[in-house]
Protein backbone atom coordinates (compact mmCIF):
# COMPACT_ATOMS: atom_id res chain seq x y z
CA UNK A 1 0.00 0.00 0.00
CA UNK A 2 1.31 3.27 -0.48
CA UNK A 3 1.23 5.88 2.34
CA UNK A 4 0.69 9.99 1.76
CA UNK A 5 2.55 12.18 3.81
CA UNK A 6 0.61 12.62 6.60
CA UNK A 7 -0.32 8.94 7.22
CA UNK A 8 3.75 8.74 8.11
CA UNK A 9 3.02 7.51 11.52
CA UNK A 10 0.92 4.68 10.55
CA UNK A 11 3.11 3.39 7.96
CA UNK A 12 6.12 3.20 10.80
CA UNK A 13 3.67 1.43 12.72
CA UNK A 14 3.01 -0.81 9.60
CA UNK A 15 6.96 -1.29 9.38
CA UNK A 16 7.02 -2.35 13.14
CA UNK A 17 4.65 -4.92 12.27
CA UNK A 18 6.19 -6.21 9.93
CA UNK A 19 9.86 -6.46 11.47
CA UNK A 20 8.41 -8.32 14.71
CA UNK A 21 5.99 -10.48 12.76
CA UNK A 22 10.03 -11.57 10.76
CA UNK A 23 11.44 -11.81 14.12
CA UNK A 24 8.78 -13.86 15.69
CA UNK A 25 8.99 -16.52 12.31
CA UNK A 26 13.02 -16.45 12.50
CA UNK A 27 13.50 -16.51 15.95
CA UNK A 28 10.68 -18.80 16.72
CA UNK A 29 9.60 -17.24 19.87
CA UNK A 30 5.74 -15.86 20.24
CA UNK A 31 5.55 -12.13 20.13
CA UNK A 32 1.94 -12.23 19.56
CA UNK A 33 1.10 -10.54 22.59
CA UNK A 34 2.93 -7.10 20.82
CA UNK A 35 1.74 -7.91 17.12
CA UNK A 36 -1.74 -7.66 18.81
CA UNK A 37 -0.71 -4.65 20.89
CA UNK A 38 0.70 -2.89 17.83
CA UNK A 39 -2.32 -3.69 15.96
CA UNK A 40 -4.52 -2.38 18.68
CA UNK A 41 -2.18 1.04 18.29
CA UNK A 42 -2.85 1.32 14.34
CA UNK A 43 -6.30 0.69 14.96
CA UNK A 44 -6.60 3.61 17.74
CA UNK A 45 -3.90 5.72 15.79
CA UNK A 46 -6.01 5.23 12.55
CA UNK A 47 -9.03 6.42 13.65
CA UNK A 48 -7.67 9.25 15.58
CA UNK A 49 -5.95 10.66 12.44
CA UNK A 50 -8.49 10.51 9.78
CA UNK A 51 -11.39 11.50 12.43
CA UNK A 52 -10.38 15.37 11.47
CA UNK A 53 -8.58 15.55 8.07
CA UNK A 54 -7.86 19.20 6.90
CA UNK A 55 -9.26 19.91 3.40
CA UNK A 56 -6.04 19.36 1.86
CA UNK A 57 -5.24 15.92 3.57
CA UNK A 58 -8.46 15.28 1.61
CA UNK A 59 -7.34 16.47 -1.69
CA UNK A 60 -4.22 14.13 -1.20
CA UNK A 61 -6.86 11.21 -0.40
CA UNK A 62 -9.23 12.10 -3.49
CA UNK A 63 -6.10 11.56 -5.90
CA UNK A 64 -4.42 8.29 -3.79
CA UNK A 65 -3.43 6.41 -6.80
CA UNK A 66 -4.75 3.21 -5.94
CA UNK A 67 -8.41 4.75 -5.19
CA UNK A 68 -11.01 3.15 -7.35
CA UNK A 69 -12.01 5.12 -10.49
CA UNK A 70 -15.06 5.22 -12.74
CA UNK A 71 -14.91 1.99 -14.57
CA UNK A 72 -14.29 -0.17 -11.31
CA UNK A 73 -17.24 1.43 -9.33
CA UNK A 74 -19.21 0.46 -12.55
CA UNK A 75 -17.64 -3.13 -12.22
CA UNK A 76 -18.59 -3.61 -8.69
CA UNK A 77 -22.12 -1.96 -8.26
CA UNK A 78 -23.56 -3.02 -11.75
CA UNK A 79 -24.26 -6.60 -13.66
CA UNK A 80 -24.22 -6.35 -17.29
CA UNK A 81 -22.75 -2.94 -18.63
CA UNK A 82 -22.01 -2.45 -21.83
CA UNK A 83 -19.44 0.32 -22.51
CA UNK A 84 -20.61 2.83 -25.18
CA UNK A 85 -18.24 5.01 -27.06
CA UNK A 86 -17.73 8.27 -29.15
CA UNK A 87 -19.74 11.52 -29.68
CA UNK A 88 -20.99 10.88 -33.12
CA UNK A 89 -18.74 13.61 -34.21
CA UNK A 90 -15.15 14.02 -33.86
CA UNK A 91 -13.91 10.91 -32.00
CA UNK A 92 -13.82 8.67 -28.75
CA UNK A 93 -12.93 10.89 -25.45
CA UNK A 94 -11.18 8.07 -23.44
CA UNK A 95 -11.05 10.90 -20.48
CA UNK A 96 -14.75 9.89 -20.44
CA UNK A 97 -16.49 6.71 -20.51
CA UNK A 98 -20.32 5.44 -20.43
CA UNK A 99 -22.56 2.63 -20.92
CA UNK A 100 -25.88 0.67 -20.34
CA UNK A 101 -25.89 -1.65 -16.86
CA UNK A 102 -27.95 -2.90 -14.39
CA UNK A 103 -27.82 -2.24 -10.59
CA UNK A 104 -30.08 -4.79 -8.55
CA UNK A 105 -32.29 -5.45 -11.54
CA UNK A 106 -32.35 -1.55 -12.77
CA UNK A 107 -31.17 -0.57 -15.88
CA UNK A 108 -29.17 2.90 -15.66
CA UNK A 109 -26.67 5.33 -17.91
CA UNK A 110 -23.66 5.38 -16.10
CA UNK A 111 -21.59 8.60 -17.53
CA UNK A 112 -17.97 9.32 -15.44
CA UNK A 113 -14.35 10.64 -15.85
CA UNK A 114 -12.26 7.77 -16.08
CA UNK A 115 -8.57 7.87 -15.21
CA UNK A 116 -5.59 5.61 -15.34
CA UNK A 117 -3.81 3.09 -13.01
CA UNK A 118 -0.29 3.33 -14.50
CA UNK A 119 1.82 5.73 -16.45
CA UNK A 120 0.69 4.31 -19.36
CA UNK A 121 -2.96 4.27 -18.69
CA UNK A 122 -2.74 8.21 -16.97
CA UNK A 123 -1.70 9.14 -20.53
CA UNK A 124 -4.43 7.19 -22.35
CA UNK A 125 -6.86 8.92 -20.45
CA UNK A 126 -5.34 12.10 -20.62
CA UNK A 127 -5.10 12.24 -16.50
CA UNK A 128 -9.66 12.48 -16.76
CA UNK A 129 -9.64 15.43 -18.22
CA UNK A 130 -11.72 15.62 -21.21
CA UNK A 131 -12.28 17.63 -24.32
CA UNK A 132 -15.57 18.69 -25.89
CA UNK A 133 -16.17 15.59 -27.42
CA UNK A 134 -16.23 13.82 -24.04
CA UNK A 135 -18.68 15.95 -23.06
CA UNK A 136 -20.50 15.33 -26.31
CA UNK A 137 -20.61 11.78 -25.91
CA UNK A 138 -21.70 12.29 -21.95
CA UNK A 139 -25.10 14.21 -22.97
CA UNK A 140 -25.07 11.87 -26.53
CA UNK A 141 -25.57 8.85 -23.69
CA UNK A 142 -27.91 11.13 -21.48
CA UNK A 143 -30.01 11.68 -24.34
CA UNK A 144 -30.10 7.81 -25.21
CA UNK A 145 -31.02 7.37 -21.86
CA UNK A 146 -33.84 9.69 -21.71
CA UNK A 147 -35.17 8.10 -24.61
CA UNK A 148 -35.23 4.95 -22.90
CA UNK A 149 -36.89 6.36 -20.12
CA UNK A 150 -33.54 5.15 -17.65
CA UNK A 151 -32.40 6.99 -14.60
CA UNK A 152 -28.95 8.93 -15.36
CA UNK A 153 -25.81 8.01 -12.56
CA UNK A 154 -23.15 10.40 -13.12
CA UNK A 155 -19.24 9.59 -11.61
CA UNK A 156 -16.97 13.01 -11.27
CA UNK A 157 -13.22 12.65 -10.84
CA UNK A 158 -11.51 15.26 -13.12
CA UNK A 159 -8.78 17.64 -12.13
CA UNK A 160 -10.21 19.74 -14.63
CA UNK A 161 -11.90 20.27 -18.47
CA UNK A 162 -8.49 19.73 -20.44
CA UNK A 163 -6.92 23.27 -21.76
CA UNK A 164 -5.92 22.25 -24.87
CA UNK A 165 -5.65 24.18 -28.26
CA UNK A 166 -7.86 21.83 -30.08
CA UNK A 167 -10.19 21.66 -27.25
CA UNK A 168 -10.91 25.30 -27.57
CA UNK A 169 -11.42 25.30 -31.06
CA UNK A 170 -14.10 22.24 -30.77
CA UNK A 171 -15.78 24.75 -28.08
CA UNK A 172 -14.76 23.18 -24.61
CA UNK A 173 -16.77 26.18 -23.06
CA UNK A 174 -19.82 25.45 -25.50
CA UNK A 175 -19.97 21.70 -24.81
CA UNK A 176 -20.00 21.92 -20.72
CA UNK A 177 -22.57 24.89 -21.14
CA UNK A 178 -24.61 22.43 -23.25
CA UNK A 179 -24.14 20.18 -20.85
CA UNK A 180 -25.25 21.92 -17.83
CA UNK A 181 -28.49 23.24 -19.36
CA UNK A 182 -29.44 20.41 -20.98
CA UNK A 183 -28.91 18.17 -18.03
CA UNK A 184 -31.60 20.16 -16.36
CA UNK A 185 -33.75 19.73 -18.69
CA UNK A 186 -33.91 15.83 -18.67
CA UNK A 187 -36.80 13.96 -18.06
CA UNK A 188 -35.57 10.96 -16.46
CA UNK A 189 -33.55 10.52 -12.73
CA UNK A 190 -30.15 11.63 -12.59
CA UNK A 191 -27.39 10.93 -9.55
CA UNK A 192 -24.32 12.68 -9.51
CA UNK A 193 -21.61 11.43 -7.49
CA UNK A 194 -18.11 13.12 -6.69
CA UNK A 195 -16.15 9.58 -6.52
CA UNK A 196 -12.76 11.89 -6.34
CA UNK A 197 -11.94 15.58 -7.78
CA UNK A 198 -14.44 17.47 -8.67
CA UNK A 199 -12.97 20.34 -10.21
CA UNK A 200 -14.48 23.12 -11.63
CA UNK A 201 -16.35 23.02 -15.11
CA UNK A 202 -14.92 19.85 -15.52
CA UNK A 203 -16.58 18.36 -12.98
CA UNK A 204 -20.27 20.16 -13.00
CA UNK A 205 -20.08 19.70 -16.99
CA UNK A 206 -21.44 16.28 -15.75
CA UNK A 207 -22.65 17.63 -12.06
CA UNK A 208 -26.62 18.54 -12.41
CA UNK A 209 -28.31 16.41 -11.06
CA UNK A 210 -31.84 15.68 -8.99
CA UNK A 211 -29.28 14.31 -5.98
CA UNK A 212 -25.46 15.19 -6.19
CA UNK A 213 -23.53 13.53 -3.40
CA UNK A 214 -19.79 13.42 -2.54
CA UNK A 215 -17.85 10.83 -1.20
CA UNK A 216 -16.27 11.33 2.03
CA UNK A 217 -12.83 11.81 0.59
CA UNK A 218 -13.40 14.18 -1.95
CA UNK A 219 -12.94 17.71 -2.88
CA UNK A 220 -15.32 19.80 -5.04
CA UNK A 221 -14.51 23.37 -6.16
CA UNK A 222 -14.38 26.59 -8.91
CA UNK A 223 -10.35 25.46 -8.96
CA UNK A 224 -7.64 23.54 -7.00
CA UNK A 225 -5.76 24.75 -4.41
CA UNK A 226 -2.74 24.84 -6.38
CA UNK A 227 -3.99 26.49 -8.85
CA UNK A 228 -5.82 29.18 -5.92
CA UNK A 229 -2.52 29.24 -4.00
CA UNK A 230 -0.68 30.31 -7.60
CA UNK A 231 -3.20 32.92 -8.28
CA UNK A 232 -3.35 34.60 -4.79
CA UNK A 233 -0.25 33.99 -3.36
CA UNK A 234 1.89 33.71 -6.47
CA UNK A 235 3.14 30.29 -5.77
CA UNK A 236 1.71 26.43 -5.42
CA UNK A 237 3.22 26.44 -1.94
CA UNK A 238 0.25 28.01 -0.06
CA UNK A 239 -2.08 24.93 -0.99
CA UNK A 240 -2.99 24.13 2.49
CA UNK A 241 -4.19 27.61 3.19
CA UNK A 242 -5.86 27.38 -0.22
CA UNK A 243 -7.34 24.30 0.00
CA UNK A 244 -8.62 25.49 3.71
CA UNK A 245 -10.29 28.88 2.34
CA UNK A 246 -11.93 27.32 -0.27
CA UNK A 247 -14.04 25.05 2.01
CA UNK A 248 -14.12 22.05 -0.73
CA UNK A 249 -14.54 18.99 1.25
CA UNK A 250 -17.65 17.09 1.33
CA UNK A 251 -18.38 18.02 4.96
CA UNK A 252 -17.79 21.90 4.26
CA UNK A 253 -20.11 21.87 0.61
CA UNK A 254 -23.18 19.76 2.83
CA UNK A 255 -22.64 22.61 5.48
CA UNK A 256 -23.14 25.64 2.17
CA UNK A 257 -26.70 23.39 1.18
CA UNK A 258 -24.61 23.09 -2.12
CA UNK A 259 -24.48 19.13 -2.24
CA UNK A 260 -27.37 16.54 -0.97
CA UNK A 261 -25.13 14.27 1.30
CA UNK A 262 -22.33 12.48 1.28
CA UNK A 263 -21.38 8.73 0.69
CA UNK A 264 -19.27 6.98 3.76
CA UNK A 265 -16.03 5.24 3.02
CA UNK A 266 -13.72 3.07 4.33
CA UNK A 267 -11.47 4.23 7.43
CA UNK A 268 -8.32 5.37 5.69
CA UNK A 269 -10.33 6.03 2.31
CA UNK A 270 -11.99 4.13 -0.59
CA UNK A 271 -8.87 2.40 -2.02
CA UNK A 272 -8.00 0.38 1.52
CA UNK A 273 -11.34 -1.50 0.56
CA UNK A 274 -12.68 -0.94 -2.43
CA UNK A 275 -15.60 -3.25 -1.72
CA UNK A 276 -17.12 -1.25 1.25
CA UNK A 277 -16.36 1.95 -0.52
CA UNK A 278 -18.75 0.62 -3.84
CA UNK A 279 -21.29 -0.91 -1.32
CA UNK A 280 -21.94 2.54 -0.03
CA UNK A 281 -22.00 3.94 -2.94
CA UNK A 282 -24.39 1.24 -4.49
CA UNK A 283 -26.36 1.64 -1.49
CA UNK A 284 -27.14 5.79 -1.84
CA UNK A 285 -27.68 5.19 -5.47
CA UNK A 286 -30.23 2.67 -5.44
CA UNK A 287 -31.77 4.88 -2.38
CA UNK A 288 -32.00 7.79 -4.43
CA UNK A 289 -33.49 6.34 -7.39
CA UNK A 290 -36.17 4.64 -5.43
CA UNK A 291 -37.14 8.50 -4.46
CA UNK A 292 -36.38 9.70 -8.23
CA UNK A 293 -38.24 7.13 -10.53
CA UNK A 294 -41.80 7.45 -9.04
CA UNK A 295 -42.05 11.60 -9.19
CA UNK A 296 -43.34 13.23 -12.28
CA UNK A 297 -40.87 13.77 -14.92
CA UNK A 298 -41.66 17.61 -14.65
CA UNK A 299 -41.87 17.72 -10.83
CA UNK A 300 -38.83 16.14 -11.49
CA UNK A 301 -37.04 19.19 -13.76
CA UNK A 302 -38.63 21.88 -11.08
CA UNK A 303 -37.23 20.93 -8.18
CA UNK A 304 -33.57 20.02 -10.30
CA UNK A 305 -33.53 23.64 -11.40
CA UNK A 306 -35.24 25.10 -8.07
CA UNK A 307 -32.50 23.27 -5.76
CA UNK A 308 -29.80 24.74 -7.77
CA UNK A 309 -31.42 28.47 -8.86
CA UNK A 310 -30.89 28.42 -4.76
CA UNK A 311 -27.76 28.43 -4.39
CA UNK A 312 -25.54 31.58 -3.90
CA UNK A 313 -25.22 33.73 -0.76
CA UNK A 314 -25.85 37.82 -1.51
CA UNK A 315 -26.75 41.28 0.18
CA UNK A 316 -29.98 43.13 -0.66
CA UNK A 317 -29.91 46.54 0.86
CA UNK B 1 17.82 53.04 -31.87
CA UNK B 2 16.46 50.18 -30.23
CA UNK B 3 18.07 46.63 -30.75
CA UNK B 4 15.19 44.78 -30.32
CA UNK B 5 11.90 45.44 -31.70
CA UNK B 6 8.87 44.16 -29.21
CA UNK B 7 6.52 42.86 -32.02
CA UNK B 8 3.68 41.68 -30.04
CA UNK B 9 0.94 43.96 -28.10
CA UNK B 10 0.28 44.94 -25.01
CA UNK B 11 3.54 44.05 -22.87
CA UNK B 12 4.20 47.30 -22.33
CA UNK B 13 1.06 48.65 -21.47
CA UNK B 14 0.79 51.91 -18.88
CA UNK B 15 -1.78 51.96 -16.27
CA UNK B 16 -3.36 54.96 -18.01
CA UNK B 17 -4.12 53.02 -21.31
CA UNK B 18 -5.62 50.53 -19.51
CA UNK B 19 -8.44 52.43 -18.20
CA UNK B 20 -11.59 50.95 -19.91
CA UNK B 21 -13.31 54.58 -20.81
CA UNK B 22 -10.89 57.59 -21.60
CA UNK B 23 -11.26 60.35 -19.06
CA UNK B 24 -9.92 64.32 -20.01
CA UNK B 25 -10.03 66.43 -23.74
CA UNK B 26 -7.91 63.80 -25.05
CA UNK B 27 -7.56 59.84 -26.14
CA UNK B 28 -3.89 57.79 -27.11
CA UNK B 29 -5.63 54.76 -28.82
CA UNK B 30 -4.64 51.70 -27.15
CA UNK B 31 -4.15 49.84 -30.81
CA UNK B 32 -2.56 52.38 -33.21
CA UNK B 33 -1.24 55.11 -30.62
CA UNK B 34 -3.03 57.99 -32.86
CA UNK B 35 -4.22 61.24 -30.22
CA UNK B 36 -7.82 61.85 -30.82
CA UNK B 37 -9.98 64.03 -29.29
CA UNK B 38 -12.01 61.81 -26.26
CA UNK B 39 -15.31 63.45 -27.77
CA UNK B 40 -14.62 62.05 -31.42
CA UNK B 41 -14.28 58.68 -29.99
CA UNK B 42 -17.16 58.56 -27.20
CA UNK B 43 -19.24 60.11 -30.30
CA UNK B 44 -17.99 56.88 -32.82
CA UNK B 45 -19.51 54.71 -30.06
CA UNK B 46 -16.01 54.20 -27.80
CA UNK B 47 -14.33 52.65 -31.41
CA UNK B 48 -11.46 54.14 -32.56
CA UNK B 49 -12.04 55.90 -35.53
CA UNK B 50 -8.98 55.83 -36.67
CA UNK B 51 -8.52 51.83 -36.80
CA UNK B 52 -11.64 50.48 -35.36
CA UNK B 53 -10.15 49.41 -32.15
CA UNK B 54 -13.09 48.73 -30.26
CA UNK B 55 -11.95 50.11 -26.40
CA UNK B 56 -12.83 47.72 -23.23
CA UNK B 57 -16.38 49.81 -21.86
CA UNK B 58 -18.29 49.40 -18.92
CA UNK B 59 -22.14 49.15 -18.12
CA UNK B 60 -22.72 52.44 -18.54
CA UNK B 61 -21.53 53.00 -22.15
CA UNK B 62 -23.76 49.72 -23.34
CA UNK B 63 -26.55 51.30 -21.74
CA UNK B 64 -26.11 54.85 -23.36
CA UNK B 65 -25.18 52.91 -26.90
CA UNK B 66 -28.02 50.41 -27.11
CA UNK B 67 -31.36 52.00 -25.01
CA UNK B 68 -33.18 54.80 -26.61
CA UNK B 69 -32.69 57.77 -24.71
CA UNK B 70 -33.91 56.20 -21.21
CA UNK B 71 -33.33 52.79 -19.14
CA UNK B 72 -34.79 51.28 -15.62
CA UNK B 73 -32.18 49.72 -14.02
CA UNK B 74 -32.99 46.52 -12.01
CA UNK B 75 -31.85 44.49 -9.15
CA UNK B 76 -29.43 47.57 -8.17
CA UNK B 77 -29.35 46.82 -4.68
CA UNK B 78 -27.64 43.47 -4.77
CA UNK B 79 -24.17 42.92 -2.92
CA UNK B 80 -21.75 40.28 -2.50
CA UNK B 81 -22.13 38.56 0.93
CA UNK B 82 -19.13 36.64 2.34
CA UNK B 83 -20.73 33.49 2.97
CA UNK B 84 -16.75 31.68 2.92
CA UNK B 85 -15.29 34.17 5.10
CA UNK B 86 -12.33 33.82 2.15
CA UNK B 87 -9.11 35.89 2.98
CA UNK B 88 -6.31 36.33 0.80
CA UNK B 89 -4.40 39.49 0.73
CA UNK B 90 -7.43 40.96 2.27
CA UNK B 91 -10.69 39.69 3.47
CA UNK B 92 -13.03 39.29 0.89
CA UNK B 93 -15.47 41.83 2.21
CA UNK B 94 -12.78 44.70 2.61
CA UNK B 95 -12.37 43.75 -0.95
CA UNK B 96 -15.43 44.01 -1.75
CA UNK B 97 -16.06 47.38 -0.23
CA UNK B 98 -12.62 48.98 -1.71
CA UNK B 99 -14.15 48.02 -5.65
CA UNK B 100 -17.23 49.48 -5.15
CA UNK B 101 -15.11 52.71 -3.99
CA UNK B 102 -13.07 52.79 -6.84
CA UNK B 103 -15.45 52.18 -9.55
CA UNK B 104 -19.00 53.12 -7.77
CA UNK B 105 -20.33 49.65 -8.54
CA UNK B 106 -22.03 47.58 -6.66
CA UNK B 107 -21.13 44.30 -8.54
CA UNK B 108 -19.39 42.77 -12.17
CA UNK B 109 -22.88 43.05 -13.46
CA UNK B 110 -26.04 45.85 -13.97
CA UNK B 111 -29.27 44.67 -15.29
CA UNK B 112 -31.33 47.87 -17.32
CA UNK B 113 -34.60 47.51 -18.92
CA UNK B 114 -35.77 50.01 -21.75
CA UNK B 115 -36.63 50.31 -25.36
CA UNK B 116 -33.54 49.33 -28.01
CA UNK B 117 -34.56 50.90 -31.18
CA UNK B 118 -38.04 50.63 -30.24
CA UNK B 119 -38.07 47.27 -28.86
CA UNK B 120 -38.73 46.12 -25.36
CA UNK B 121 -35.75 44.40 -24.20
CA UNK B 122 -33.24 43.92 -20.43
CA UNK B 123 -29.93 44.00 -21.04
CA UNK B 124 -27.62 42.03 -18.13
CA UNK B 125 -23.76 44.33 -18.35
CA UNK B 126 -21.10 42.78 -17.22
CA UNK B 127 -17.99 45.46 -15.62
CA UNK B 128 -14.49 44.23 -16.26
CA UNK B 129 -13.18 46.65 -13.65
CA UNK B 130 -14.78 44.99 -10.82
CA UNK B 131 -12.81 42.10 -10.03
CA UNK B 132 -12.07 41.47 -13.34
CA UNK B 133 -15.72 41.14 -14.24
CA UNK B 134 -15.71 37.66 -12.34
CA UNK B 135 -19.14 35.87 -11.08
CA UNK B 136 -20.28 35.12 -8.09
CA UNK B 137 -23.54 35.16 -6.76
CA UNK B 138 -24.76 38.53 -7.17
CA UNK B 139 -24.19 37.56 -10.84
CA UNK B 140 -26.31 34.69 -11.15
CA UNK B 141 -29.12 36.28 -8.87
CA UNK B 142 -29.31 39.53 -11.40
CA UNK B 143 -29.53 36.54 -14.73
CA UNK B 144 -32.20 34.94 -12.59
CA UNK B 145 -34.00 37.38 -12.17
CA UNK B 146 -33.53 39.38 -15.37
CA UNK B 147 -34.92 36.14 -16.78
CA UNK B 148 -38.18 36.65 -14.56
CA UNK B 149 -38.61 39.96 -15.44
CA UNK B 150 -38.72 38.89 -19.31
CA UNK B 151 -40.89 36.17 -18.79
CA UNK B 152 -43.51 38.09 -16.81
CA UNK B 153 -43.01 41.12 -19.86
CA UNK B 154 -42.64 38.22 -22.74
CA UNK B 155 -39.14 40.55 -23.79
CA UNK B 156 -36.16 39.36 -25.03
CA UNK B 157 -32.91 38.95 -23.05
CA UNK B 158 -29.25 40.30 -23.61
CA UNK B 159 -26.10 39.31 -21.99
CA UNK B 160 -23.02 41.29 -22.22
CA UNK B 161 -20.15 39.17 -20.95
CA UNK B 162 -16.64 40.75 -20.29
CA UNK B 163 -14.78 38.24 -17.42
CA UNK B 164 -11.93 36.66 -16.09
CA UNK B 165 -14.18 33.89 -15.04
CA UNK B 166 -15.60 32.50 -11.75
CA UNK B 167 -14.82 34.59 -8.31
CA UNK B 168 -12.59 32.77 -6.53
CA UNK B 169 -13.40 34.06 -3.68
CA UNK B 170 -16.94 32.23 -2.98
CA UNK B 171 -15.12 29.33 -4.15
CA UNK B 172 -18.02 26.23 -5.04
CA UNK B 173 -20.89 29.12 -4.53
CA UNK B 174 -19.20 30.50 -7.19
CA UNK B 175 -18.99 27.22 -9.73
CA UNK B 176 -22.99 26.73 -9.02
CA UNK B 177 -23.75 30.21 -10.99
CA UNK B 178 -22.81 28.31 -14.14
CA UNK B 179 -26.00 26.07 -12.91
CA UNK B 180 -27.95 28.54 -11.66
CA UNK B 181 -27.14 31.00 -14.37
CA UNK B 182 -27.94 27.88 -17.07
CA UNK B 183 -30.87 26.74 -15.56
CA UNK B 184 -32.58 30.13 -15.92
CA UNK B 185 -31.80 30.77 -19.39
CA UNK B 186 -33.32 26.95 -20.09
CA UNK B 187 -36.50 28.60 -18.60
CA UNK B 188 -36.64 31.45 -21.10
CA UNK B 189 -36.10 29.16 -23.48
CA UNK B 190 -38.91 26.76 -22.56
CA UNK B 191 -40.80 30.45 -22.38
CA UNK B 192 -39.63 30.97 -26.36
CA UNK B 193 -38.07 34.04 -25.81
CA UNK B 194 -35.15 35.04 -27.31
CA UNK B 195 -31.48 35.15 -25.45
CA UNK B 196 -28.80 37.32 -27.48
CA UNK B 197 -25.15 36.48 -25.80
CA UNK B 198 -22.71 39.41 -26.79
CA UNK B 199 -19.37 38.27 -25.58
CA UNK B 200 -16.88 40.92 -25.66
CA UNK B 201 -12.89 41.37 -24.81
CA UNK B 202 -12.14 39.46 -22.76
CA UNK B 203 -14.93 36.47 -22.01
CA UNK B 204 -13.13 33.46 -20.33
CA UNK B 205 -14.00 30.71 -18.25
CA UNK B 206 -16.85 29.80 -16.39
CA UNK B 207 -18.73 32.66 -18.05
CA UNK B 208 -18.11 31.22 -21.19
CA UNK B 209 -18.53 27.64 -20.27
CA UNK B 210 -22.18 28.86 -18.84
CA UNK B 211 -24.93 31.78 -20.35
CA UNK B 212 -21.83 33.32 -22.83
CA UNK B 213 -22.38 30.04 -24.88
CA UNK B 214 -25.90 29.69 -24.04
CA UNK B 215 -27.17 32.32 -26.19
CA UNK B 216 -30.12 31.75 -29.59
CA UNK B 217 -27.70 34.16 -30.91
CA UNK B 218 -23.40 34.06 -29.76
CA UNK B 219 -22.08 37.50 -30.99
CA UNK B 220 -19.22 39.15 -30.82
CA UNK B 221 -17.44 42.62 -31.33
CA UNK B 222 -14.49 43.08 -33.63
CA UNK B 223 -10.92 41.80 -32.23
CA UNK B 224 -12.92 40.60 -28.52
CA UNK B 225 -10.81 37.93 -27.01
CA UNK B 226 -13.10 34.59 -26.25
CA UNK B 227 -11.68 31.47 -24.74
CA UNK B 228 -12.15 28.88 -21.78
CA UNK B 229 -9.05 28.07 -20.51
CA UNK B 230 -6.55 31.44 -20.82
CA UNK B 231 -4.02 31.71 -22.86
CA UNK B 232 -1.01 31.37 -20.48
CA UNK B 233 -2.67 27.86 -18.60
CA UNK B 234 -2.70 26.94 -22.24
CA UNK B 235 0.46 27.58 -23.30
CA UNK B 236 1.82 25.55 -19.75
CA UNK B 237 -0.20 23.10 -20.69
CA UNK B 238 0.89 22.14 -24.03
CA UNK B 239 4.61 23.99 -23.41
CA UNK B 240 4.03 24.96 -27.35
CA UNK B 241 3.08 28.41 -28.73
CA UNK B 242 -0.52 29.48 -29.71
CA UNK B 243 -1.12 30.17 -32.90
CA UNK B 244 -2.20 33.41 -34.01
CA UNK B 245 -5.39 34.95 -34.02
CA UNK B 246 -5.97 32.28 -31.22
CA UNK B 247 -9.31 32.80 -29.18
CA UNK B 248 -10.27 35.86 -31.37
CA UNK B 249 -13.85 36.11 -31.68
CA UNK B 250 -12.55 36.13 -35.99
CA UNK B 251 -11.58 32.65 -34.77
CA UNK B 252 -14.46 31.39 -32.63
CA UNK B 253 -16.35 32.18 -36.00
CA UNK B 254 -14.42 30.29 -37.78
CA UNK B 255 -14.32 27.53 -35.85
CA UNK B 256 -18.61 27.37 -35.42
CA UNK B 257 -19.46 29.06 -32.34
CA UNK B 258 -20.50 32.78 -32.90
CA UNK B 259 -23.36 33.60 -35.11
CA UNK B 260 -21.98 37.02 -36.26
CA UNK B 261 -19.45 39.86 -35.35
CA UNK B 262 -21.16 43.07 -35.13
CA UNK B 263 -19.36 46.41 -35.38
CA UNK B 264 -20.35 48.23 -31.86
CA UNK B 265 -22.12 51.28 -34.05
CA UNK B 266 -24.20 48.17 -36.28
CA UNK B 267 -25.26 46.64 -32.91
CA UNK B 268 -28.01 48.68 -31.90
CA UNK B 269 -30.10 48.32 -35.29
CA UNK B 270 -29.08 44.85 -36.00
CA UNK B 271 -30.32 43.03 -32.53
CA UNK B 272 -33.50 45.27 -33.18
CA UNK B 273 -33.65 43.96 -36.67
CA UNK B 274 -33.03 40.30 -35.45
CA UNK B 275 -36.09 40.57 -32.26
CA UNK B 276 -38.52 42.51 -34.85
CA UNK B 277 -38.60 39.60 -37.06
CA UNK B 278 -38.78 36.85 -34.59
CA UNK B 279 -41.37 38.93 -31.90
Amino acid sequence: MQFLDFEKPIQDLYEELDRIREVSKKSKVDLSASISDIEKKIEESKKSLYKNLSGWQRVQLSRHPERPYTLEYIERISEGFVELFGDRNVKDDKAMVGGFGQIQGQTVMFVGHQKGNTTKQRQYRNFGMANPEGYRKALRLMKMAEKFNKPIVCLIDTPGAFPGIEGEERGQAEAIARNIQDMFLLTVPVVCVIIGEGASGGAIGIGVGDRVFMMENTWYSVISPESCSSILWRSWEHKERAAEALKLTAKDMLGNGLIDGIIKEPLGGAHVNPEEAAKNLQKKIVESLKELIPMDAEERIQERMAKFVKMGVFNEA
Amino acid sequence: MTWFKRETQGIFTQTEEKKEVPEGLWFKCGSCKTTILTDDVHANSWVCPKCDYHLRIGSDEYFEILFDNKYTELDANLEAANPLEFVDSKPYSDRIKATQKSTGLKDSMRTATGKVDGVPMTICCMDFNFIGGSMGAVVGEKIARAVDHCIANRQALMIISKSGGARMMEAAFSLMQMAKSSAKLAQLGREKLPYISLMTDPTTGGVTASYAMLGDFNISEPGAMIGFAGPRVIKETIKRDLPKGFQTAEMVQETGFLDFIVHRKELKTKIAHILRMLM
